[in-house]
């Protein structure tokens, strides 16, 4: 594999970095974070317009960007350094589920108003046990007539509380079923969860009796099987983009803070610590970028790069967004620091779509151990 | 590599590799026929000059030479296998400093493997401060004379020629009083000696320098300057040690081996563990599959980068990557056999490194065990890698140097 950014790529990720430096820096994260909504609507959507981040894989002909796995890595990368508030990572796995399982006529009604910011969507297929696996999905639909009708709990749903679009995935005679329910619908309630993480927002849903559009025909498992992976292969990016940004911060400081006479950079018991942050975060480089590539190029086994990055992402940027508290000392306990809020978003990243020990367990099956 | 030359393309660079193959191939003409003629091809360093075995390329490009010769050879020659340290370490370090007599009789020979070569830096006091080394170099008209001891010297016993570091000015501050040498390894008084190590073998040597006389003219750089030659000769190290491991055959394939054919859920049974240990155990071997896989993607990217001509930090994170991690996955290996780990069933007969018989996956997993708690010592500690990591990649500022202006012969040491 090469892994090779073309000049494109390169300027994609300068122009990202530089409008999420100018117009999602920390004071607007943390108005973002104070609001009910979690995110500004405004600000949004002129991250969909200018930017195509709302739809980046959605191609051209529904208004989306028409990019691919690696402009979505390189954007999700740069959100996660910034810690954007927004609904980027709802709308990605809503378009990518739309794109591996709806018709036509459906890509048609749904794709632009995503790609466009104006209509949130996302996808829930979490049940009430919690378990983030497909194969997990418990929630059974029900046939009423020519349509369809849900009942039970959908949890964890990312940008629930405010989606306009849910796309719920339940159980139907021949396998899953993708099923789009509006935001305002007889018998829907939504919850929005108070969050460990304060920059992304969740909902639990409940269904009693909600009707249902069924959307894609036949057993959609494979479609969404795939959408997620391509999911997740966005969340490794994410998590890489914000240990890459505390990696900076912690060494920064190391620099700059003097104790003993010293910067505490100059100590080995620090200097050591940084490393091994560099080391973790080149690590998870690797796991990402690999992830993405296999998405892109079709060679390689992307169930396996995704929940491989998954597993060692997920960890690793817990780890270096802790590590960055360690070396801040008290400074990086305060709230006024934004540490904690790396902290937060990485231990939520890292349960987010199934922990890395589940992950490693499907790796043990994949490899026959 | 701003000054490589461009004018070569991938797609002639292989048009040449199959020239040298329709003059001498590897499967029909012995070695030393194949890499002489490889190297004057151009073929055996790219980014040397031409007529010293390169081309003046992207030292990148390398590896499309090795991949043509690959698809058209059955009879593959790994640098490692010939004269890993001439190859990989000498040949670059005579390449930037050597007169040019001895780059026309050495380069060729070390390519070829005619000449094997050492190292002896490493000395019992100078580990990771190797600049305090103690060997002298006394001037004895236009030669010099050489006393004192070397130390981790692998395959000394068999080399023709060593580089050299010694110290020819002890009342200059450390880095500055030594001198790099070409040293004949057949001179008077070079005396080798094996150094077993804790699995019984001895990969490495002693070497004892009693009164060795060097000419003058082996001096590499000039009398002094070792220190800065040693760099270059340091920073080889470092690649030929991190860079070859490959996604799907990296550091854990012999764990995952080792897992199915002598692990819990082989054919040997669970040896009494229970399913709840089984499945703790198994979860550290994927844990450490992991990250073997994302160490052999990592130099997958050391490649790439260097291809686009921008090396980033990738390629020194990989050595100090590679060590931990193999230490990490050796010792669950002893865990996946069970209690068994308890018997070493070799012995440790003291012996030479390459003279030990095939020994069975779990001898092999055993002594893997053993042999790894050098790799966060050997060609740079781990300590050391931290340091350059940090101070080289990340900027942070240095520890302040007690040893720095200060002569070498006032320096404490022990």
């Amino acid at each position: 594999m090469d892994f090779g950014f073309s000049d494109e790529h390169e300027e994609l990720r300068r122009t990202i970095r530089q409008f999420l430096a100018a117009e999602s820096g920390e004071q607007a994260v943390r108005a973002a974070m104070a609001t009910e909504r979690g995110h500004d609507p405004k600000l949004w959507q002129r991250m969909a317009q200018e930017l195509g981040l709302a739809g980046l894989v959605v191609p051209e002909s529904y208004g989306g960007a028409g990019m691919g796995p690696i402009e979505a890595l390189i954007a999700f990368e740069e959100m996660g350094r910034a810690l954007a508030c927004a609904p980027a990572l709802a709308s990605h796995f809503a378009a990518s589920v739309i794109l591996s399982v709806a018709g036509e006529a459906d890509r048609e009604a749904l794709l632009p108003g995503i790609a466009a910011g104006t209509s949130i969507a996302t996808v829930a297929h979490v049940d009430a046990a919690g378990r983030w696996d497909l194969s997990d999905v418990s929630n059974e639909a029900r046939r009423e007539g020519t349509g369809w009708r849900l009942d039970g709990d959908w949890r964890y749903v990312l940008e629930g509380h405010v989606a306009d679009r849910l796309l719920l995935v339940a159980r139907v005679p021949d396998g899953l079923g993708l099923f789009l329910v509006e935001g305002e619908t007889a018998g829907l309630t939504r919850k929005a969860l108070p969050g460990l993480d304060l920059t992304r927002r969740l909902a639990d849903l409940h269904c009693s009796g909600v009707a249902a559009k069924r959307i894609g025909e036949g057993d959609a498992r494979s479609g969404l099987e795939r959408a997620l992976l391509l999911t997740i292969a966005a969340l490794v990016a994410e998590q890489t983009g914000g240990a890459a940004r505390c990696l900076e911060i912690a060494t920064d400081y190391a620099k700059t803070r003097y104790q003993f006479g010293r910067p505490i950079g100059s100590f080995q018991a620090i200097k050591h610590h940084c490393a091994d942050l560099l080391v973790s975060v080149e690590l998870m480089k690797s796991a990402a970028y690999q992830a993405s590539f296999v998405a892109a190029t079709g060679e390689g086994d992307l169930e396996t790069a995704v929940r491989q990055a998954k597993s060692y992402c997920s960890e690793a940027y817990f780890a270096v967004a802790a590590e960055n508290i360690q070396i801040h000392g008290g400074m990086g306990f305060t709230w006024e620091h934004p540490a904690h809020l790396y902290l937060k978003r990485a231990k939520s990243s890292e349960v987010l779509f199934g922990s890395p020990a589940q992950h490693r367990e499907r790796i043990g099956e994949r490899l026959g151990l | 590599m701003s000054d490589s030359k461009t004018s070569i393309g991938e797609v002639e660079l292989r048009e040449r590799v199959r020239a040298l193959l329709a003059q001498a191939h590897p499967d029909r003409v012995d070695r030393v026929t194949f890499r002489r003629a490889q190297y004057d091809h151009g073929l055996a360093w790219v980014q040397f000059p031409e007529g010293y075995g390169g081309l003046g390329l992207s030292p990148g490009l390398q590896a499309i030479v090795d991949d043509e010769i690959a698809r058209h050879a059955k009879t593959i020659y790994w640098n490692l296998a010939i004269n890993a340290i001439g190859i990989g370490m000498g040949a670059p370090t005579v390449m930037t400093y050597a007169a040019e007599h001895y780059k026309q009789q050495l380069l060729p020979r070390i390519f070829t493997g005619e000449d094997i070569w050492c190292q002896l830096f490493s000395e019992p006091s100078a580990g990771s401060d190797v600049a305090g080394l103690a060997t002298r170099a006394v001037r004895d008209g236009d030669d010099w004379i050489v006393n004192g001891q070397k130390v981790w010297a692998s395959i000394a016993h068999k080399s023709s020629w060593a580089m050299l570091l010694a110290r020819t000015d002890p009342d200059k501050p450390k880095h500055d009083g030594l001198s790099y040498f070409l040293l004949d390894m057949k001179s008077p008084g070079v005396d080798v000696r094996p150094l077993y190590q804790i699995t019984g073998d001895a990969e490495f040597n002693e070497v004892f320098l009693n009164d060795v006389r060097i000419p003058g003219d082996r001096i590499l750089g000039k009398e002094g300057m070792g220190w800065r030659v040693a760099i270059t000769t340091l920073m080889n190290e470092r690649v030929a040690l991190g860079g070859s491991s490959r996604p799907g055959h990296g550091l854990s394939e012999k764990l995952l081996n080792l897992w199915r054919e002598e692990g819990p859920r082989g054919p040997r049974g669970a040896d009494g563990r229970t399913q709840a240990e089984i499945a703790i155990l198994r979860d550290a071997v994927v844990r450490l599959h992991i990250e073997s896989e994302l160490l052999g993607i990592t130099n997958q990217r050391t490649k790439s980068a260097m291809r686009a001509g921008n090396p980033g930090p990738e390629g020194s994170v990989a050595k100090l990557v590679q060590a931990e991690l193999n230490k990490k996955i050796t010792e669950l290996g002893l865990e996946v056999i069970g209690s068994d780990a308890l018997v070493y069933e070799t012995g440790y007969p003291l012996r030479r490194g390459e003279d030990f018989p095939a020994r069975t996956r779990r001898e092999n997993a055993k002594h893997d065990f053993l042999r790894a708690r050098a790799n966060s010592i050997e060609g740079g500690t781990s300590e050391v890698m931290r340091n350059i990591l940090a101070e080289r990649m990340l900027g942070l500022p240095g520890e302040p140097r007690v040893d720095k202006d200060v002569a070498w012969k006032d320096v404490p040491r022990g």
